[in-house]
């Protein structure tokens, strides 16, 4: 017996299945996850535009509200708000503002009221953006940009960008995730997202430690094995393994891990040839790739990058379009009730 | 008790549920002076004061609760004893046991003279608290258990909260024994459990929720059966939620050890899926488990092998439930709820109406020593309910200070109409 829908659907999607907020990849069908990938496909031109700018947000307002500091992700969220000509406040609320004693809710109450149309939220527990969308204000789109070991949908969804890229289709491709699936909520949104565009096999290969209870529930396979895990790969994507591991028994040393699932040249020469190297970043050289694998022929990490910029202007985009059309909707629905 | 006397009363009609697990048709039961007069054809003839219509309901004994937390004294944010018992009373319970987390703890028999004064003149049913087994529930040094039994306490235990190692449980098992109190665990390995707060099985893996496994529970239920077997205290497991911790008491009973058991009703109703739409209501410990360990638990009572359901009853402000789930308080507001839930799983066919009722009222009455029967010359505590009417939780219809109840959004099946304790109205419904 369930208490409630399994999937959010009712929270991310408007009435006509357009997103207006995006939280996790659960519940999207393949059609909106190609549409956010080919909308991504058409905001890449503009980036290798002289002027690069579209004026889809104009006069809207993007509050970049990370509670867990991340560089990287944030700069790609607010240059991707800026080139959609949008104003961008970027507050890191990290735990001190919570140590003074403010609740989350008190903390929205507050940016509310400064009018915004956007939140990006990154939190260090999971399902904080969902809370979020759940507490403001209709109207105001709420952009998952990483909430504890939950999802990371951008990320995944500018991964699966770079795959299209590299594989043209998603059809039958053997895709391998390797390291701490545990602790990652991008694996959890790349596996979804894999299963969703129709990959023929994803593996995730770690230590027992490293892997949540049930994880082929998710869909997909494990593999203890790394050179066994390599075999036939079309992709492979490492992920970062965090130094502290070491301290909950979860692992024994980083000399280990790395003999073990670290990538280097030979076992990536037991994938296919032409075997695709990817990597969420901030890569610790070394620990889970070695630098001749990182920096080599196979890798595309730094396409990772970039299409980080598109895919999340074409969230933001169709999120915003899909809180004016419920605003407009709305509207209709209540003249068509005073008619 | 502040409420209206009802000199004597007669209840007609209806079910009787005498609390040895037969139903019969009620010709009548006379009420008075705080007694149950006359049952049967003897009340037939008799006339009282006032006469109450049962028809279509069922009259059962009050509802006893090994495990409710009033919040008094300490957390009036959250609720009190006037709120919480009134809730009680409108969930059918004419008893409830207080758990010790409150603040400060019931680690002294001041602490517990001032639940029993609350209880006498704001409550609305009767309050048995529960002593801590260790001081400030700190799992560390023991408290003052003759004095807490002396006091007033029916037991003692350490609320949700652990005891810091093995060797301290076993002196805390020993030293109860030593006065007769039986003790009371939820159990819960710490260190398995560590920072987890919901169960480590599918949805927390979906979600990337914090996981604590089953076998935080069976670890501590081997440990702490073991622990009674040698000592030979009372042993009373509160809120299981594994169904192997179920197979584990009735082997343990087989071999002859002294333990009792408990379920909170939403372990009978949902599962882990409650959590999938990060629903911080559904946070609580234990956590939820798997659809399979909710089957083995409703088997669990209809077996007798557990023998009490409580409410487990957490009412919280609304802070505490506002926030990002790891972030949230554990509980439900429950105690209103835990009759209809009970009724759910009859209406399905998991439960026979009879079991569930003897698990509210025979079932946590024996774990007590105590008994919860309608019979001449016992005590008035009762209630009547109307098992084919609905009702639904709601800011306007819910009494608890707590608002965050299992449902809220659609109509459940068992209306309390009255509830008596010894004699005195405690719940009429308004209706």
């Amino acid at each position: 017996m369930t208490a409630n829908d399994p999937s959010p659907n009712h929270l991310q999607l408007t009435r006509d299945g357009q997103l207006r907020h995006f939280l996790t990849l659960d519940g999207l069908g393949r059609e909106l996850l190609t549409d956010i990938l080919d909308t991504a496909d058409s905001f890449i031109e503009v980036g290798e535009r002289r002027i690069k700018k579209v004026p889809l947000l104009r006069g809207r307002t993007v509050v970049n509200l990370f509670f867990e500091s991340s560089t990287r992700t944030r700069s790609t969220f607010e240059l991707a708000a800026k080139r959609l000509s949008a104003d961008v406040l970027n507050l890191d609320i990290n735990t001190s503002a919570t140590s003074k004693g403010e609740s989350l809710s008190d903390t929205l109450l507050n940016l509310e009221a400064m009018a915004s149309d956007m939140f990006v939220v990154r939190h260090s527990q999971s399902g904080a953006p969902h809370f979020i969308a759940e507490s403001v204000t209709p109207g105001v789109a709420i952009i998952n940009a990483g909430d504890g070991r939950h999802a990371h949908p951008t990320q995944a969804m500018l991964d699966m960008l770079t795959i299209r890229q590299h594989k043209g289709s998603f059809e039958g491709l053997k895709v391998a995730i390797v390291g701490d699936v545990l602790h990652s909520r991008v694996a959890r949104s790349q596996i979804r997202a894999l299963n969703v565009l129709g990959a023929g096999e994803v593996r995730v290969i770690a230590p027992g430690t490293l892997l949540p209870r049930d994880v082929e529930d998710l869909g997909c396979t494990v593999e203890y094995d790394m050179a066994r895990g390599m075999q036939d790969l079309d992709v492979v994507i490492m992920l970062r393994l965090q130094k502290e591991r070491m301290e909950g028994a979860l692992l024994p040393s980083e000399r280990e891990f790395y003999r073990l699932y670290g990538l280097n040249q030979d076992k990536l020469a037991l994938a296919k040839p032409d075997c695709i190297v990817m990597h969420p970043g901030p890569i610790n050289r070394g620990v889970e790739i070695e630098s001749a694998v990182a920096d080599g022929p196979q890798s595309v990490i730094l396409n990772q990058v970039t299409n980080g910029i598109a895919i999340r202007m074409a969230v933001m985009s169709m999120a915003m379009g899909g809180q004016v059309a419920e605003r407009q909707q709305k509207h209709s629905d209540h003249e068509g009730a005073r008619a | 008790m502040s409420h209206q006397h009802n000199d004597s009363l007669k209840i007609t009609g209806g079910t009787l549920f005498d609390g040895s697990g037969t139903e019969t048709d009620n010709p009548g039961l006379l009420v008075r002076n705080g007694r149950i007069e006359a049952l049967g054809s003897a009340a037939v003839s008799a006339s009282a004061a006032q006469e109450f219509d049962a028809s279509g309901c069922v009259i059962a004994p009050g509802f006893i609760d090994l495990c409710c937390n009033l919040r008094e004294p300490g957390n009036g944010q959250k609720g009190n004893i006037a709120s919480e018992t009134r809730a009680a009373a409108h969930g059918g319970f004419t008893t409830v046991c207080a758990s010790p987390e409150t603040s400060p703890v019931n680690d002294s028999s001041a602490v517990t003279h001032l639940i029993r004064e609350g209880a006498d003149s704001r409550g609305s049913v009767r309050v048995l608290p529960v002593g801590a087994i260790t001081r400030g529930l700190d799992g560390e040094m023991l408290s003052d258990m003759a004095g807490l039994k002396n006091a007033g306490c029916v037991a003692v235990g350490n609320g949700s909260r652990g005891v810091r190692n093995a060797r301290i449980l076993r002196r805390c098992m020993a030293y109860a024994q030593t006065f007769g109190l039986t003790v009371m665990f939820s159990p819960e390995n710490q260190a398995l459990a560590a920072d987890g707060y919901s169960h480590d099985g599918q949805v927390a893996t979906r979600l990337g929720l914090l996981g604590i496994p089953e076998v935080a529970e069976t670890a501590a239920v081997m440990e702490m059966l073991l622990l009674a077997e040698e000592t030979g205290v009372k042993l009373h497991l509160s809120q299981l939620s594994s169904g192997r911790s179920v197979q584990m008491l009735a082997d343990a009973r087989k071999r002859g050890i002294q333990v009792t058991a408990d379920v909170a009703m939403h372990q009978l109703s949902f599962t882990e899926e409650a959590l999938a739409g990060f629903d911080s209501r559904f946070h609580v410990r234990p956590p939820l488990r798997s659809e399979a360990d909710r089957q083995a638990l409703v088997a669990g009572v209809r077996d007798g092998v557990i023998d009490a359901i409580v409410s487990q009853h957490q009412p919280h402000d609304s802070a505490a439930k506002q926030a990002p789930l790891p972030a949230t308080e554990p509980g439900l507001s429950s105690i209103e709820s835990v009759l209809s839930l009970g009724l759910e799983l009859v209406a399905r066919g998991e439960l026979e109406r009879a079991r569930l009722l003897s698990a509210l009222t025979a079932g946590p009455a024996s774990v007590l020593g105590r008994n919860a029967r309608l019979a001449e010359g016992e005590a008035a505590d009762l209630c009547v309910f109307a098992p084919e009417q609905s009702w639904q939780p709601s800011v306007q219809t819910l009494v608890s200070a707590g608002r965050h109840a299992p449902v809220l959004d659609r109509e459940l099946p068992g209306r309390v109409r009255l509830t008596l304790v010894a004699g005195r109205t405690a719940w009429a419904d308004p209706a």
